[in-house]
């Protein structure tokens, strides 16, 4: 039983640690666990990915094409850029609030993310949307994206992990001072 | 032994420490640079740690704790290993007493490099053994058997992971403390017919390179991370052999299916050719799936020759696996279901999807290098000029608007190449860009250079106080070592002034007035003249307040945008405005605004 995941948006947004979290529940219950992300460049603005792999005969961190059982979508374009990783019928969580090209404002770009929300709508069986930004005022900081998006995709039930499995790595992971938040962020309903 | 989620880098700087590791030094490069990092960061203070001025420095300072029995370990991206190739090719001949494994990691892609050279090619050339992982696992348990065949065999090896080998991250198992090997070395024993290299020691120590090469291909043929897996396809005479990352593309995509028989090369030179010579036996065709070079394919069509078999060898050279850029788990299953005849199932066409932004990487906000680049810039607007750029965050001045970089070439070049450019061309005037730790790492020889051979040319010091574009290591000029002491600075500008440089000028690119007429006043001397744009590299410090725009002055003219290109400056809904999230402070939109509608320390 293996289970591909890939998490998708750009640098900033704290996809490499959403991608540990993962990782170290996997170890902590024991099942092997391989990824691969974007690294370096990537925090000048770049687009970011991280394919994690959990479970048995584990090959190579990056699997093909129409293998991903969930895409973490943390921008919109970045998830349409990564949809043909997509397996037919699998699902995906998206942040559906766009974050504009540090050259959009040379190049007049005129990027919403609207257009891309409504392709997913098309495209995707199992899509779960949610504000991002309005979900970070709510919580009363912009850093708890990243746990907004992890406990919508945990509740999928494709990731075999509870939220309270999710949660106690974390906890070991974060600031006590930051341990509340980030529980409430994980417990966010879109 | 247990369980941990490790990078590949991290894996092998654990593996090596648990082979007894007693000096490592390197110089950072993507994707090499964590191996170094996580050794310094692991160290209880047993391991000596450095991150040398360059590969050759690090190189030299390996082969001389080596020399004294220690186990030594040398980091660098594939290109520094032509930096590092002098001494590499002459300590193949003198060889070491402890085991010494200089680490190259390769960039297929390439992803982060100027080329796509491969090290299994350097190491035949240098006739050193190589090692060439395929995970992260093999990476740790590998990197233990290669100073074991140094020890034993008295010669420096090549360990060389490729970049998703590097930055993949698996659960692996690990030693326990208790089961590290403990190295003591015994100390230099002088022996002058040993260490010092002449042209009759080079003649019989190349005799005996090549007898002990021959003796590792059979060696070699009995290594565990070479593999032979007999076909699962009954009557199947086609085989596949690969190395590396592609060879999990490999696994991936026969999973389940009927595979043919297949090999992994784990240890590319010597080539195990009694192993490959049994893979060989029976088969009509081979497949041979490689990134970078056709190494192994050479490998097989020579075998093929010299034992006169008739299996047709396929590959890059004839063209069946592209022959520049990385392998995917898709290239791969195309490769292999053409040369087995397999039908892939068809993508069916999708709707295309809206066009994409593209997010090309940038200069940060509040970089003092866009500040930097703008002064030149102006400073030299209507003259005939030239702009040497080098290997850096800083190559990203090339993009628009700032289009500074009219050259880059490898590390410490543009210093020189700008020299070339004068001689040829004299009414131009001639600059180069170099990173601090660049400057350390491979520009003072080319500004000795200038001086010595009259060249006119203004060498401009980008100094951030750290080495930004592999995530800020030290170096000489910033008073930390890796062994986490505070020591002098070395002092770029008393470096240049050492040199002979007459005009030296630090000042901060920041204030851009004082800054453009620096640049104006340094360019007009005659002669070889340095300035020093000096200002912290902007992760690093607190940001300021973000700057502010007065909707009352701001004509929306979008100077400070169509000028400087920083991303903290946005046009929302029409508007210019600063994203908060990602501007410094750094004032410098402020001083380019003509309607002075932007200003910094929370002012309106």
């Amino acid at each position: 039983m293996q289970t591909n995941i890939l998490i998708c948006g750009v640098g900033g947004q704290g996809i490499v640690l959403t991608s540990k979290l993962i990782a170290a529940t996997a170890m902590a219950n024991k099942i092997p666990v391989m990824s691969a992300e974007t690294i370096g460049m990537a925090q000048k603005g770049g687009s970011v990915f991280s394919f994690l792999r959990l479970g048995d005969d584990l090959h190579c961190p990056m699997f093909p094409e129409k293998s991903a059982d969930i895409i973490i979508g943390f921008e919109p374009a970045e998830a349409v850029r990564m949809l043909p990783y997509l397996k037919e019928g699998g699902s995906m969580v998206l942040n559906t609030h766009p974050i504009m090209p540090v050259t959009a404002a040379l190049s007049g770009s005129d990027y919403t993310g609207r257009e891309m929300v409504q392709y997913l709508e098309q495209h995707v069986q199992h899509l779960m949307t949610v504000d991002g930004d309005a979900a970070c005022r709510a919580l009363g900081s912009p850093k708890v994206l990243n746990m907004i998006m992890l406990g919508l995709a945990i509740r999928q039930n494709v990731i075999p992990f509870s939220i309270d499995e999710i949660e106690a790595t974390m906890k070991a992971t974060v600031k006590p001072q930051f341990v509340e938040l980030n529980s409430k962020a994980l417990r966010y309903e879109a | 032994m247990h369980q941990e989620f490790l990078m590949g880098n991290a894996a092998i700087a654990r593996g090596a420490i648990a082979a007894g590791l007693n000096l490592v030094c390197g110089y950072p490069g993507t994707p090499s640079t964590e191996v170094l990092e996580t050794a310094a960061k692991v160290n209880q203070g047993s391991l000596y740690v450095e991150w040398s001025v360059n590969e050759k420095a690090a190189l030299e300072l390996g082969a001389g704790a080596a020399y004294c029995g220690a186990r030594s370990m040398v980091t660098m991206k594939q290109v520094g290993l032509n930096v590092a190739s002098d001494p590499l090719m002459s300590l193949a001949y003198i060889g070491v007493k402890g085991g010494m494994v200089i680490l190259v990691a390769d960039d297929p892609g390439p992803i982060s490099s100027q080329t796509e050279q491969d090290t299994r090619s350097f190491a035949a050339y240098s006739k050193l053994p190589c090692f060439d992982p395929s995970s992260v696992q093999e990476a740790y348990d590998m990197i233990g058997d290669a100073f074991a065949y140094s020890e034993k065999y008295h010669t420096p090896v090549l360990f060389r992971p490729t970049t998703r080998v590097c930055h993949g991250y698996a659960s692996v198992t690990v030693k326990d403390e208790d089961e590290y090997a403990v190295n003591k070395p015994e100390g230099f024993v002088k022996d002058s017919s040993k260490w010092v290299i002449f042209p009759r020691l080079s003649y019989q120590a190349h005799m005996i390179i090549e007898a002990r090469n021959v003796e590792l291909q059979h060696v070699f043929s009995q290594y565990a991370h070479n593999v032979l897996t007999p076909a699962k396809a009954a009557g199947c005479r086609k085989g596949i052999v690969s190395h590396g990352i592609s060879e999990t593309y490999v696994q991936e995509a026969l999973a389940g299916k009927d595979a043919p028989r297949l090999l992994k090369i784990a240890t590319p030179f010597p080539f195990p050719e009694d192993l490959a010579l049994e893979f060989l036996q029976g088969l009509d065709e081979v497949l041979c799936i490689e990134e970078l070079d056709p190494v192994i394919e050479r490998e097989l069509t020579y075998l093929c020759g010299k034992h006169h078999l008739n299996v047709n060898i396929r590959g890059k050279l004839t063209h069946d696996v592209k022959n520049a850029g990385e392998n995917t788990c898709a290239s791969v299953a195309a490769n292999i279901a053409d040369f087995l005849g397999w039908d892939l199932p068809k993508p069916e066409p999708a709707d295309a999807p809206p066009a994409l932004p593209v997010r090309p990487p940038v200069l940060c906000a509040g970089c003092p290098h866009r500040a930097s680049f703008y002064a030149v810039k102006q400073a030299m607007k209507g003259k005939k000029a030239v702009f040497c750029g080098d290997i850096g965050c800083y190559t990203l001045g090339n993009a628009m608007p700032l289009d500074m970089v009219d050259t880059c070439l490898c590390m410490g070049a543009g210093v020189n190449i700008t020299q070339g450019i004068g001689k040829i061309e004299p009414d131009t005037t001639c600059f180069a860009f170099v990173g601090d730790s660049t400057f350390f790492a491979s520009a003072i020889t080319g500004a000795v250079n200038a001086v010595y051979n009259q060249a006119e040319m203004t060498l401009v010091v980008l100094d951030n106080s750290t080495t930004a574009m592999t995530g800020h290591q030290p170096h000489p000029g910033t008073g930390r070592t890796m062994m986490g002491q505070v020591v002098d600075k070395v002092s770029i500008e008393a470096v240049l002034k050492g040199v002979g440089v007459k005009t030296v000028e630090t000042v901060n690119p920041l204030h851009l007035e004082e800054a453009v007429e620096t640049v104006k006043r340094v360019a007009a001397e005659p002669g070889v003249k340095a300035i020093i744009f000096k200002s912290p590299c902007a992760v690093l410090i607190k940001p300021e307040q973000p700057a502010v725009i007065d909707p009352e002055k701001c004509t929306q003219c979008k100077r400070c945008i169509k000028q400087l290109g920083c991303p903290g400056i946005v046009v929302q809904e029409g508007k210019v405005t600063i994203e908060h999230s990602l501007c410094t402070g750094c004032g410098l939109c402020t001083q380019v605004c003509p309607f002075h509608a932007i200003s910094t320390g929370g002012t309106n």
